[in-house]
């Protein structure tokens, strides 16, 4: 089983400062760590390899140079090599500029590793939200996905996929190759131990830049141009309180008191 | 938390190791859930299990044998983060790095690689010196070791071990000649499986309840020659030489992080806590005490490390080693009733991790030879300078 890990690196907080001009994230100070979800993506990986010795895991990260600490902290819980896909030229990508090029950069790195069985994502990565990147890569490479996955089951070319449904769980069995993303599970990931923290430490992890990938990417689908998102406006929501509870003796007197109010109102 | 400080020129894998071992801590080692272990008197055992699968309880064990092969300053860090959580848990944990430093320094190859599997497997190991009459006092001790044939046969008793109730391996001090004292002290390497060996009474103690205290007997217990460490007569000389290995490390380093985390408790509720309309941290009289507690953690904190480094580089100074241990425990037990005396009715309340630690500040002057042990060591030791 040959799987490849999509890892972001996000802002280590809930209390994300945005920059009231630009409407981007404020990174400066804010220290940075794995996307959670896409480190459930990786114990997920680590789990199949875990019954699987033969199993790899290579991942790949699409970020700046720093985002080489993110790599360096997965290599050390499971995975086996990483990627980094960084320059200048990616910068300002929006979901489908950044699932596009990594999925570029996926059929690049195929060159090197074999080709992928599975694709982990991560559900969405914390400071966007989007839910987007993941689905988006299993569309440019044209694999089936299963999304908000619990935990994956490898058997021959067939992966059973534990989804999260609204009324419970899902067993689903897809076809490799495909993309699984993770949601939050209800294990945590491992720790790392400190021969394999050092170990991966000393690892070497290639950069891919816009030149390796020149031959077979569509510049005009990178970057601020390649990005039909464009943001208008980035606001807190007001917070909405002081409703007001009806409950009388019977749900009849309820509606009544209800429907009294909103007339009274002229709502209605 | 407060982060600040704590880089003493680190390299990067240490500051890793200390990355790795407080987020452990964060998870796993909070109040929270260890007060129901404290409680009850327990190691926590799912815990233990996942500091064995990270290597942290076999982090001095030299790679060949297993072990992560990090030295004294790692072993600190590893201490202090644990410290800074729970006293007990940091005890059960650098309690197998105690009792494997006798094999590691006198034992053969062999001794080592079998003595570093039972704990790089995620089982538990013990030092056995003490018994009821002889404590500090090492040279009083009963235990005998006899030989017969190509084997030694052991009888007494030994008493406040720790990990002694649950480990896999001992490393045990006999007298192999009785009349020769001190002099006739040998160290051997006991299976908990040998016929003869049993656990006593588990100690009910004051602090760090998370840890495992108990009495181990000796009964005709039957090893074999080649269990034992180093040359007969010579236990004396490594039981010491192990302790100036393990005082900065495993004792010292272990006080620095529970003062560590009182003082970051201290400010926090200082903050917060208002009396006449204003927080308590206003006060002079609170911050003279949280400063105070700060220099004294320091000035320690600076002192274990030094030793460690020193240990690391070879240079073995007793009065360094044991200075280090007696300024982190006897600051620790001061940092701990200030910390009481700043949360007033809450620091005395179980409620709250405060209490805890002042139970567990005590032992740190006691174990591994009492503070005033190691005041006659110190004072020993600077007087060969002026003869």
């Amino acid at each position: 089983m040959n799987m490849l890990v999509c890892i972001k690196q996000v802002p280590d907080t809930t209390e994300i400062r945005i920059d009231p001009v630009k409407h981007t994230l404020i990174r400066d100070g804010v220290p940075s760590i794995v996307n959670p979800f896409d480190a459930y993506a990786l114990e997920c990986a680590a789990r199949i390899k875990d019954k699987n010795p033969d199993a790899k895991i290579t991942l790949v990260c699409m970020g700046p140079p720093q985002a080489m600490d993110a790599l360096k902290t997965c290599l050390a819980v499971g995975g086996d090599k990483a990627y980094l896909v960084s320059g200048r030229e990616f910068g300002g990508s929006d979901t489908l500029a950044t699932s596009y090029i990594l999925a570029t950069a996926i059929k690049k790195i195929e060159e090197t590793e074999g080709k992928f069985d599975i694709i982990f994502c991560g559900k969405q990565a914390i400071d966007g939200d989007t839910a987007q990147v993941g689905p988006e890569i299993a569309e440019h490479l044209d694999y089936p996905q299963v999304t908000y996955a619990h935990e994956a089951f490898a058997e021959g070319d067939l992966v059973k996929v534990k989804k999260e449904v609204d009324e419970g769980f899902e067993m689903i069995g897809v076809k490799t190759p495909c993309v699984i993303t993770v949601t939050k599970p209800n294990f945590e990931p491992r720790y790392p131990s400190i021969k394999s923290k050092m170990a991966a430490n000393r690892k070497e992890i290639p950069t891919i830049a816009f030149a390796d990938l020149e031959s077979i990417i569509d510049s005009g689908r990178i970057g601020l141009k390649g990005s039909p998102t464009k943001v208008k406006k980035t606001f807190t929501p007001e917070v909405k309180t002081g409703g007001i509870i009806i409950k009388e003796d019977t749900n009849e007197a309820s509606a009544k008191v209800l429907f009294e109010r909103l007339v009274a109102d002229k709502v209605m | 938390m407060n982060n600040t400080v704590l880089d003493f020129g680190f390299t990067p894998d240490q500051k890793d190791l200390q990355m790795m071992v407080r987020e452990f801590g964060e998870k796993e080692l909070t109040w929270e859930k260890m007060r129901e272990f404290d409680d009850r008197g327990e190691i926590p055992m799912e815990a233990y299990k996942k500091a064995a699968e990270m290597g942290l309880t076999a982090i001095t064990i030299p790679e060949e044998f297993g072990g992560a092969g990090m030295g004294q300053v790692e072993n600190a860090i590893l201490s202090e983060e644990l410290g800074y959580w729970n006293g007990g848990f940091a005890t059960t944990v650098l309690a197998n790095g105690l009792a494997f430093d006798p094999v590691l320094l006198f034992g053969n190859d062999e001794q080592k690689a079998y003595y570093a599997k039972y704990i790089v497997d995620g089982g538990f190991a013990a030092f056995a010196l003490t018994e009821a009459n002889a404590g500090s006092d090492a040279g009083a001790l009963r235990t005998t070791a006899v030989k017969e044939g190509d084997e030694y046969v052991i009888n007494g008793c030994k008493c406040f071990i720790t990990n002694g109730g649950v480990a896999d391996v001992y490393t045990v001090f006999a007298l192999t000649d009785p009349d020769a004292g001190a002099r006739g002290l040998s160290c051997f390497i006991v299976e908990r499986d040998r016929k003869g060996v049993s656990v006593g009474k588990e100690e009910d103690k004051l602090g760090i309840r998370t840890s495992n205290t108990c009495e181990v007997i000796f009964d005709n217990v039957r090893i074999p020659a080649k269990n034992l460490v180093g040359q007969e007569g010579k236990g004396f000389k490594i039981a010491m030489t192990t302790f100036d290995l393990t005082r900065p490390a495993a004792v010292g380093a272990g006080t620095i992080g529970g003062a560590r985390f009182l003082i970051d408790q201290c400010v926090q509720y200082a903050m917060v806590r208002t009396t006449f309309g204003q927080p308590i941290l206003t006060n002079q009289a609170i911050q003279f005490k949280i400063a105070d507690m700060e220099i004294g953690t320091q000035a320690a904190r600076a002192l274990v490390y030094r030793a460690a480094e020193m240990l690391d580089a070879g240079v073995v100074d007793t009065t360094i080693a044991a200075s280090a241990k007696v300024a982190g425990s006897d600051n620790l037990l001061k940092v701990s009733a200030e910390a009481i005396q700043i949360f007033g009715g809450n620091g005395y309340s179980r409620e709250y991790p405060i209490a805890t630690i002042y139970r567990d500040a005590k032992i740190y002057q006691i174990y591994e030879g009492t503070n005033e042990i190691q005041r006659m060591v110190i004072i020993k030791s600077m007087l060969k300078a002026y003869m």
